[in-house]
């Protein structure tokens, strides 16, 4: 009833081909959008801005980016934390070295220095596949982060390695308080996450898709394996490699090599894994996931046994429910949150007669 | 999913709410611990003995002049982006929101370290953080205290120039440096070269990936070089696999020196054997047999309210350090309230006047019941240090056991690359450094 179609004819190839086909959805994006860059900055306070919401929005897009290398394109990844440790070295070392560098041009570079060492580390997935590639991602992770600590010059020869991120000021306006990085940082993202959901199901997508699911058969009907995994690559590190310029710049403000590891990358895998492998909604509802429940579960825990049980235990239990949760959702619903989603949606077409 | 998530996000709120009250008359310190994680062990034992501390002063004196100090943890898992989130989440907490944030990780100081400044909430990280925020011209929020890494550094040379009967002695010696191969070990290279060319030692520097658990390599090398002494600049695992692989390799433990992280009972014990005669620095000493511990342990744990769950760990280097955590935030809130009004809680900035103007003399030390135990220390505008000195322990196979009275860094290098290293970031973040002679 709610989700029902039927009268939404499409009379031009135009309204055919648009990214929300169906009414509800476009109203639904709208309202959604409409919220979180006009009610949000009015009413949610500096901790939900300055460490929830950015933080969020941030590992959505390292998401997106992992989940258009591996959901879409088939190439599983244990780099995307070295990616994001690029495009955030790489931002700083253009708004330190180049005069008057204009913010948005300095994130766009280091997300094209992410792109450019992705497609370096994704050579190999020409031969390899599957868990091998993953070993040879993991060589990014170790390699990318070992470079950073090892040559100075990327972190302008500070004695720790540790890069302080410049003011963030586009067109003389400095963002300096949460709503105004919040925004920027909000805008940035959903642009992003449009570009990367129209992309999937342009040529571009297709190609990485049938590459992903045979490479051979994709290859006999005229696609060329190695375009469509580069580009996979070097698409997938420009979105981490954004996503780490704007965790340095928009979030932390200062950042240390070690602050990529592997466990990051591992994070970012797990946000799709649990949001949806293939899915852009996915990304968001991974990172959302991922990010909210230990902090929710750390509230939960003091406000419930505050004081009746050793700290230590508290903080065991957290982890051991979060991982139950984990197991749970994916013995529940493997293809991750953005299938339960698609199943509610598909409900609610039927909604209030299922048949 | 849409509603569960929505709810859970009210619930989250909810908690938010419900644990944000404080009454009057209180002191509220946000505690970003870790308990889990890679160096949760180390967190429990620090913060316990922390908490401990605090526990006992509310016990024993009431509080502060009445002022009773409250706090809560938050577990940071030793992890940048969930520390960031518990700095937000412990700042407005209590009557006066939190009074002072002590992440213990020197990656947590890094990302909070603008944001302190702006919150009006000093910062004390002791014994690791950002060195050059010693210049507290350029620092006002940050307070690095008692003794800096390259301090440190300095000291342990100290101490193996005394060793050999007389700091030009060390001329013409070899000493091996064995790092963790990250931002922290890389702390000791640029203070030691500047050593090395003063006192014309040579330093080989050995680098250890992370986590450091496979060492036979390094070890060989450093049997071929044949280094006088070896400076262990460790990190949780690599420490006790160092000692092992030493004793492997037939390097006499007697020779290897470690820094403060790589000196408690968590890096001997896991050695055994291999451990014994194992020297490192610390800016606290081990042991139960000081006044404050004992005060600790007649007012909290006789009445069974300690923080740790491990009793015997009471009075080990990372509880006692713990402990100077807890004497340090709690004199410095005395202080403020000496210039801001007794028995009366302090704001974040009142608080950072306190640690500013903290002057722990031997005669408080020995009042405190902790002469000994940690160094005097005595905060100034200019210098967020203090004391810049360690003591050197020697594990015996069983417990630490003092061998050195208090040793001083050598200032006269380590203070002049501080103020280097603090002038370039404050020209890079466009700071105009403060005039100290006009602070009150």
């Amino acid at each position: 009833m709610l989700y029902r179609e039927a009268g939404q004819f499409k009379v031009s190839y135009q309204e055919d081909q648009q990214i929300f086909p169906i009414r509800q959805d476009r109203v639904g994006f709208i309202a959604i959008l409409g919220f979180f860059f006009l009610a949000v900055p009015l009413v949610a306070s500096e901790y939900w801005l300055q460490a929830i919401l950015i933080p969020v929005l941030i590992f959505s897009l390292a998401a997106i980016g992992l989940n258009i290398l591996t959901g879409y394109a088939g190439q599983l990844s244990l780099g995307s934390a070295a990616f994001m440790a690029v495009g955030a070295f790489g931002a700083y070392n253009f708004m330190l070295r180049v005069d008057g560098m204009p913010f948005l041009v300095a994130l766009a570079i280091g997300g094209l220095c992410a792109a450019v060492v992705g497609v370096a580390f994704g050579l190999p997935s020409l031969r390899i596949k599957g868990f091998y590639l993953a070993v040879a991602t993991l060589a990014a992770q170790f390699f990318i982060v070992w470079a950073l600590v090892k040559f100075p010059w990327f972190s302008n020869n500070s004695s720790s390695g540790v890069i302080s991120a410049q003011q963030i000021e586009i067109l003389g306006f400095a963002f300096d308080t949460p709503v105004s990085k919040y925004l920027l940082t909000l805008g940035i993202v959903a642009v992003l996450a449009l570009a990367a959901k129209n992309l999937v199901r342009s040529t571009t997508g297709r190609s990485w898709m049938a590459v992903r699911d045979m490479d051979v058969a994709a290859e006999v009907i005229g696609i060329r394996p190695m375009f469509a995994k580069l580009s996979a690559f070097a698409v997938s590190s420009f979105y981490c490699g954004v996503a780490g310029a704007l965790y340095a710049y928009a979030y932390l403000g200062t950042v240390e090599p070690e602050g990529f590891n592997l466990d990051l990358s591992f994070k970012i895998l797990f946000m799709i894994i649990i949001g949806g492998v293939g899915s852009i909604m996915g990304s968001f509802l991974g990172a959302a996931f991922i990010v909210l429940l230990p902090i929710f579960l750390n509230v939960a825990m003091h406000a419930l046994f505050a004081g009746s049980m050793p700290a230590g235990l508290g903080s065991n239990l957290e982890l051991i429910i979060f991982g139950g949760l984990i197991i749970f959702f994916l013995i529940v619903e493997p293809h991750g949150l953005a299938r339960l989603w698609q199943i509610g949606k598909e409900k609610l077409r039927l909604w209030p007669f299922p048949h | 999913m849409k509603l569960k998530h929505t709810a859970l996000i009210g619930a989250a709120v909810a908690g938010l709410l419900a644990t944000g009250h404080a009454a009057a008359q209180e002191q509220f310190i946000g505690l970003p611990s870790y308990r889990v994680g890679p160096f949760g062990a180390n967190g429990a034992s620090l913060y316990g003995g922390w908490i401990d501390y605090m526990a006992m002063i509310n016990a024993r004196d009431g509080g502060i002049n009445g002022v009773k100090l409250t706090w809560e943890e938050c577990e940071t898992e030793y992890n940048n982006a969930r520390g960031v989130e518990c700095y937000e989440r412990l700042k407005t907490k209590g009557a006066t929101g939190n009074t002072v944030f002590q992440p213990l990780s020197t990656g947590i100081t890094y990302s909070v370290l603008e944001k302190v400044a702006q919150d009006k909430i000093p910062m004390v990280t002791i014994g690791y953080g950002r060195t050059d925020a010693a210049d507290g011209r350029v620092f006002p929020w940050v307070f690095p205290m008692i003794s800096t890494y390259w301090t440190q550094a300095s000291a342990i040379i100290n101490y193996l120039g005394t060793k050999e009967g007389g700091i030009d002695k060390l001329k013409g010696k070899k000493i091996g440096l064995l790092y963790h191969d990250s931002a922290y070990g890389k702390e000791s290279h640029a203070i030691l070269d500047k050593l090395a060319a003063k006192h014309g030692f040579t330093v080989e520097k050995i680098a250890v990936a992370n986590p450091g658990n496979e060492q036979q390599a390094q070890w060989l090398q450093i049997r071929q070089m044949k280094p006088d002494y070896v400076i262990l600049w460790g990190w949780g695992v690599m420490n006790p696999t160092a000692l092992r692989t030493a004793a492997k390799t037939g390097y006499s433990r007697d020779k290897i020196v470690g820094v403060w992280w790589s000196g408690s009972e968590e890096d001997t014990i896991p050695a055994g054997d291999a451990a014994k005669g194992y020297t490192a620095a610390g800016f606290n000493v081990a042991g139960t047999n000081y006044p404050v511990v004992q005060e600790i342990q007649k007012h909290v744990y006789a009445k069974n309210a300690g923080n740790m769950a491990d009793k015997d760990r009471v009075g080990s280097v990372l509880y006692n350090r713990g402990v100077v955590h807890g004497i340090i935030t709690v004199e410095a809130i005395r202080k403020a309230q000496e210039k801001y009004g007794k028995g009366k809680p302090v704001t974040g900035e009142q608080a950072r006047w306190g640690f500013e103007n903290l002057d722990i003399d031997n005669a408080r030390l020995t009042q405190l019941g902790a002469a000994g135990f940690m160094p005097d220390l005595k905060i100034t505008c200019a210098d967020h240090e203090g004391a810049g000195k360690v003591k050197f322990q020697q594990w015996d196979g069983t417990k630490w056991k003092v061998v050195t009275d208090w040793i001083q860094g050598d200032q006269s290098v380590v203070r002049p690359m501080i103020e280097e290293s603090a002038a370039a970031y404050a020209k890079e973040k466009g700071i105009t450094p403060r005039d100290c002679s006009k602070e009150s």
